[in-house]
């Protein structure tokens, strides 16, 4: 059973089809890209996945659970229990620091835990930063804390949205590095990118488009952990 | 780290590191608690000064002599009957007509110093007489006679018309029992009331027995008692009932309009204070939407992160009540001093402090911010997070 699977998923807005009849496979520990032109519906299949927003048609099944029925509270814990979000504006809360805002997930997930944050924190090489605020800390930096505040859970899926959008070449290498960390841990993690070089590191690309899934690869050149992977 | 903890932090940075808006929040909550301690005490400590201000508007009860007259001893004995600590004052008056060129006037004869207490009103142009042969006289008296403070007046003593006619001998014998029947008076004071009382001069009690050569006896006994208007007439009716030469009635209409204002009074405060407190809400529920709004990526955020309605919810509350708390001990204490100065500045006397007016106002403010918070927090738990962390 995969983890994640969209069967015949449709979003519609008004008579805009967001998405038309998407069906994709996430295996566990698999790395998948998506990628495709802006309008095309990434974010929304992201939404969908992550358990933000739900789907018009279709279902959604995570962990052979299908969310697309779920009432808002229950997607709420869906959320908590098995998604760490990575966004493209970082959305760290501006008066808290560094660790404090890796706590913050553990605090709606269990309990806050100041060791672990600060150990999430070391794995994206900031324990030196944990005391900074947002806005004391880089672009590159802020989304290194974001990195950690995914993990902190170990959520069944990482979920990041254009997460090197807004970052320069330095800082987008150290975050893809990152991924490659979590993904040789065997998390599932799937990115959503407008940058080639950053889909190409993972297993599998989909492409969007209008949509629909236009077309997918498998990266030949993939030296990560997981290498058995099949096209859909 | 236990929740609560990492709970605290979050309040307390959220509202320390985001202080500008906090301050505005908390700014509307301490005037509003401010006023509301303020009015609060004078509302309870006010009808207290304001019973000793109207006091000050004279006498709220007169014994009148229903025979010849009284003594002193019979006005003690009378007012024994009236706890001490409501008496604020007792002056007996006794009233005998003397003549000043030859012309009647009356004059009344009392304790001066009893006098200011029945009759703190009475406005003293000079000053009230405070030693033998001082007089004060009323303003009319001194217009007739063209009476200034210092000048001096001589005043006899004129035994009644038909006394005088029917026994000439008695009044030669009088004058020869008291041959000091006049007196030359230093007038100290001269006072207006704008009523009868200005047709009269004021003497002490040693001077009108020296003039008339006759021991006091008081004609009417005015009285300054610290008692709502029930318990007034209760000690008027056994004053009245011990005695079978003085009977005591109340002045009816200082007492009437004494509580009438005070009652007044206190819906008037009751009104201002519901306007206080609705305006109060109003100004933090709208700060709150401001915050709301302000803070809907992070609350867009902590949805996503899995935070449920009810941890929206109490962190937001959390941020409310700490500054309805903060504001209303702030308040609290600016309320002393706002009631304070309205007290010395209106009824010229401070106000006791009480201490349990800290913790109502700083309950009060909490609830008030509660409520107004309810509303706007009610919206945050409404926000889409897929909606708002799309982008910019
Ligand atoms: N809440 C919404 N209401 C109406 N239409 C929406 C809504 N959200 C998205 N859309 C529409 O759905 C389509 C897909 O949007 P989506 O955000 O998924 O695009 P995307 O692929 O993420 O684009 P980008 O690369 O610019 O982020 C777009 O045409 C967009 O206008
Ligand atoms: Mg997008």
């Amino acid at each position: 059973m995969s983890l994640l699977e969209l069967k015949n998923v449709s979003k519609i807005y008004g008579n805009l089809h967001a998405l038309d009849h998407i069906n994709l496979k996430v295996e566990k520990g698999e790395w998948l890209a998506i990628m495709g032109p802006s309008g095309s519906g990434k974010s929304t299949t992201m939404n969908i996945i992550g358990a933000l927003d739900k789907a018009s048609e279709g279902e959604v099944l995570l962990d052979g659970v299908d969310i697309a029925k779920k009432s808002a509270r229950e997607l709420t814990n869906i959320r908590r229990d098995k998604i760490g979000l990575i966004f493209q504006q970082f959305h760290l809360v501006s008066y808290l620091t560094a660790v404090e805002n890796v706590m913050l997930a553990q605090y709606y997930h269990s309990v806050p835990d100041e060791k672990e944050a600060m150990e999430a924190l070391e794995r994206v090489g900031l324990a030196d930063r944990a005391k900074h605020y947002p806005s004391q800390l880089s672009g590159g930096e802020q989304q290194r804390v974001c990195v950690a505040r995914a993990l902190i859970n170990y959520p069944e899926i990482i979920l990041a949205d254009e997460p090197t959008g807004n970052l320069d070449e330095a800082n987008e290498e150290i975050v893809v590095e990152l991924f490659r960390k979590l993904h040789e841990e065997g998390t599932t993690l799937v990115v959503v990118t407008h940058n080639p070089e950053v889909a190409e590191v993972a297993q599998r690309t989909v492409v969007l488009r209008n949509g629909k899934i236009d077309h997918e690869s498998i990266n030949e050149n993939f030296t990560g952990r997981i290498k058995h992977i099949t096209l859909q | 780290m236990k929740k609560r903890q990492m709970y605290m932090r979050m309040v307390t940075a959220s509202l320390l590191r985001r202080r500008s808006r906090m301050v505005i929040a908390l700014l509307a909550i301490a005037i509003g608690a401010t006023i509301l301690s303020g009015l609060v005490t004078i509302y309870v400590d006010v009808p207290r000064q304001l019973s000793q201000q109207f006091r000050s508007y004279g006498a709220n009860m007169i014994i009148t002599s229903s025979g010849e007259g009284f003594t002193q001893e019979d006005v003690d004995k009378a007012v024994s009957l009236i706890p001490k600590d409501q008496l604020v004052g007792v002056t007996p008056y006794r009233y005998d007509t003397v003549r000043i060129n030859d012309r009647p006037v009356m004059a009344a004869a009392m304790s001066m110093e009893e006098a200011q207490k029945t009759s703190p009103f009475w406005s003293v142009e000079g000053r009230w007489p405070s030693a033998e042969k001082e007089i004060m006289v009323g303003e009319s008296v001194a217009e007739t006679y063209n009476l200034k403070e210092g000048k001096r007046v001589t005043c006899t003593y004129a035994p009644e018309a038909d006394k005088t006619d029917k026994k000439k001998e008695s009044k030669q014998e009088e004058e020869d029992i008291v041959p000091d029947n006049f007196i030359d008076f230093t007038v100290t004071g001269i006072l207006s009331t704008g009523g009868k009382e200005e047709d009269y001069v004021y003497m002490g009690l040693k001077d009108m027995e020296n003039l008339t050569g006759s021991p006091t006896v008081f004609d009417i006994c005015e009285l300054s008692v610290s008692a709502e208007s029930k318990q007034l007439s209760s000690y008027a009716d056994s004053i009245t009932g011990k005695s079978d030469m003085m009977s005591a009635r109340l002045v009816k209409r200082v007492t009437e309009s004494e509580t009438k204002v005070f009652s007044k009074l206190q819906s008037l405060v009751l009104l201002v204070t519901i306007i206080v407190l609705a305006l109060t809400m109003i100004s933090v529920a709208t700060t709150m939407t401001a915050v709301v709004a302000e803070r809907r990526m992070e609350i867009g955020l902590r949805k996503a992160l899995g935070a449920s309605n009810q941890s929206i919810v109490a962190e937001f509350m959390g941020e409310g009540l700490v500054l309805g708390a903060v504001g209303g001990a702030v308040g609290a204490v600016f309320g002393f001093l706002f009631a304070q100065a309205v007290s010395v500045n209106v009824f010229n006397s401070s106000i006791t402090f009480m201490p349990w007016l800290l913790p109502l106002t700083i309950i009060a403010s909490v609830i008030v911010t509660g409520i107004a918070c309810l509303l706007p927090i009610r919206s945050a738990t409404d926000i889409d997070p897929a909606l708002v962390l799309k982008g910019e």
